[in-house]
């Protein structure tokens, strides 16, 4: 959970990463539904298995991949994509 | 009680009355009390501390330590301000194992003074006991339940006294899976749920859930009598299903670390492999002499198909002498089961029928599941029968990819569970897949043994 009194400037929006917290992509697998929309914005994470389902590399999202994440996660057809701690 | 029917053969290994878990006949509530004392007054910090110092771990499969959930739970508690519920899972989904259906028809009170515990442990006002339908478990539990006090003296684990609720289940392999029970019992199906939050946290009705297996709960029952220390020493005694050479099933209590032969009776303990576990679990290699380095000569069941060698796997054969612990095995004990096959059957054939019950009982919710439990399934059908066009090579990398993509890739551990048992039966049966690639089979026309269907109870053949 965030921590805002520690290191948020009280003009920031908790919205933005101005704390960098690592973050992992998730799946939630029964909604899966291998799009593939994930694998594309985030190459460097994600890889389509034979079937079409994201493998997700075992490794916290690089900096310069939130943004693309946060894309892939709202851009998931199925709602499936998640990102935690 | 009169019980005309008893569900299966059982043996206890122990005799000590007032410590052993299966008594010889049921037992209702007051003898019960008379044997094993009245439930001791304990709050719910101390029972907690007291399983973490016990060392129990749960008894369903996965070994999670009872006391770190039972904190989530007290936490989770907390911090929601939501009251948990505790569910007891005596659904025993595995057609091979009969011990939580064994401890549920001898010792209901033990286990239901578990659940009691486990309720006090964590604050709990309401508590499931979840029984595989179709045993007649649920109107005998229900019964069972009436005979025990509504209330005790204040403030003590006797005074927990809401009701419980014996709900029986689907008899489906993924039914006792924690969030597929939790599910179940919110008035969904029995399917595993992916958890945004565990199920300790956010399991019946969205509150705090502890989830544990029947065995687990009779065990704190003892700890709480006996204390941590008794329980710590080695003295408490486990439950496992023997699965013998004919296919018969007999539920063994026993001291972890007792000897395999021991366990199954003198002269029982023969074959060329055994299945430690459950359909999740690992085969290993049977010998018939003490284990290789262990000072004498290893000597193999005459033609043993199991592989134990260099290039199989790195774990040594299993032998009548092997104390029977994770620790000793090298691999998890899982939901209990030892089946042992006999040397006039076929490893693989097994396995390809356990595989394809798996791959049917699969809830089918996840991808990786969907598409690799059935392609596993029939790979392994085709090793069991190979033809004279079978790529044995191909279909070994293939079950080898399979098993890695499923792993970890779903809502539960069906798919990982399924990958371990394929990869040990390679391993173990490796010289079987070299005599099918002969065209060569130590049983190419009988069916398989182990069972792919729920067990019906049988009539009481004596002791």
């Amino acid at each position: 959970m965030a921590d805002q009194s520690t290191t948020t400037p009280p003009s920031a929006s908790t919205t933005t990463t101005t704390h960098r917290r690592p973050q992992r992509a998730a799946v939630d697998w029964t909604a899966c539904q291998a799009h593939g929309g994930c694998a594309d914005l985030l190459p460097e994470l994600i890889t389509p298995d034979e079937w079409g389902y994201p493998v997700i590399r075992d490794r916290p999202v690089p900096d310069e991949a939130r943004r693309r994440a946060r894309k892939a996660v709202s851009e998931c057809p199925a709602l499936a994509l998640m990102l935690r701690r | 009680m009169n019980a005309a029917v008893m569900p299966m053969r059982v043996r206890s290994l122990t005799t000590s009355a007032d410590t052993r878990l299966l008594a010889p006949e049921p037992l209702d509530h007051q003898p019960h009390c008379a044997v094993y004392g009245g439930l001791p007054q304990i709050d719910g910090e101390r029972l907690v501390a007291a399983v973490e110092h016990a060392g129990l771990s749960g008894q369903g499969g996965a070994a999670f330590p009872t006391h770190r959930k039972m904190t989530a739970v007290r936490e989770a508690a907390r911090r929601s301000g939501r009251r948990p519920v505790v569910v007891a899972n005596g659904s025993e989904g595995e057609p091979a194992s009969a011990k939580d259906k064994a401890l549920l028809w001898f010792a209901p009170h033990l286990v239901l003074d578990g659940v009691a515990l486990a309720a006090a442990a964590v604050g709990a006002q309401r508590a499931f006991l979840a029984v595989e339908a179709g045993h007649g478990l649920g109107r005998y539990l229900a019964e069972v339940g009436r005979q025990r006090p509504t209330a005790g003296p204040a403030g003590s684990v006797a005074a927990w006294s809401a009701p419980v609720t014996v709900v029986e289940v689907p008899s489906r392999f993924l039914s006792g899976q924690e969030s597929a029970l939790v599910s179940f019992l919110d008035g969904g199906p029995a399917l595993p749920r992916f958890q945004v939050r565990p199920v300790f946290e956010r399991g019946v009705r969205g509150g705090p859930t502890l989830v544990q297996n029947v065995e687990t709960l009779a065990h704190l029952a003892l700890i709480a009598r006996h204390g941590p220390a008794w329980y710590r020493s080695g003295a408490g005694t486990s439950l496992f299903t023997v699965r013998y050479a004919d296919g018969s099933p007999t539920v063994v209590e026993a001291a972890l670390g007792t000897s395999l032969a021991q366990l199954t009776g003198a002269g029982a303990a023969a074959g060329q492999a055994v299945l430690v576990g459950g359909y999740h679990g690992t085969w290993l290699p049977l010998a018939s002499g003490a284990r290789p380095g262990a000072g004498s000569d290893a000597s193999w069941g005459a033609g043993c198909r199991a592989n134990s060698g260099a290039g199989s796997g790195t774990r040594d054969a299993v032998t009548p002498d092997t104390a029977i612990s994770a620790e000793s095995l090298g691999v998890p004990l899982g939901a209990g089961l030892l089946a042992l096959l006999p040397h006039d059957r076929c490893g693989l054939i097994e396995t390809a029928s356990i595989l394809r019950y798996l791959t049917l009982e699969s809830a089918g919710q996840c991808g990786p599941c969907l598409n690799g439990l059935p392609r596993m399934a029939a790979a392994f059908a085709e090793l069991a029968h190979p033809t004279s066009g079978s790529d044995i090579g191909r279909l070994h990398a293939d079950l080898s990819r399979w098993a890695g993509l499923i792993t970890g890739r779903g809502a539960c551990r069906h798919p990982d569970g399924s990958a371990r048992l394929a990869r040990s039966a390679l391993a173990t049966f490796a010289a079987e897949v070299q005599a099918h690639s002969y065209g060569r089979c130590s049983a190419p026309i009988r069916p398989p043994m182990l069972p792919t269907a729920p067990q019906a109870s049988v009539p009481n053949e004596g002791p």
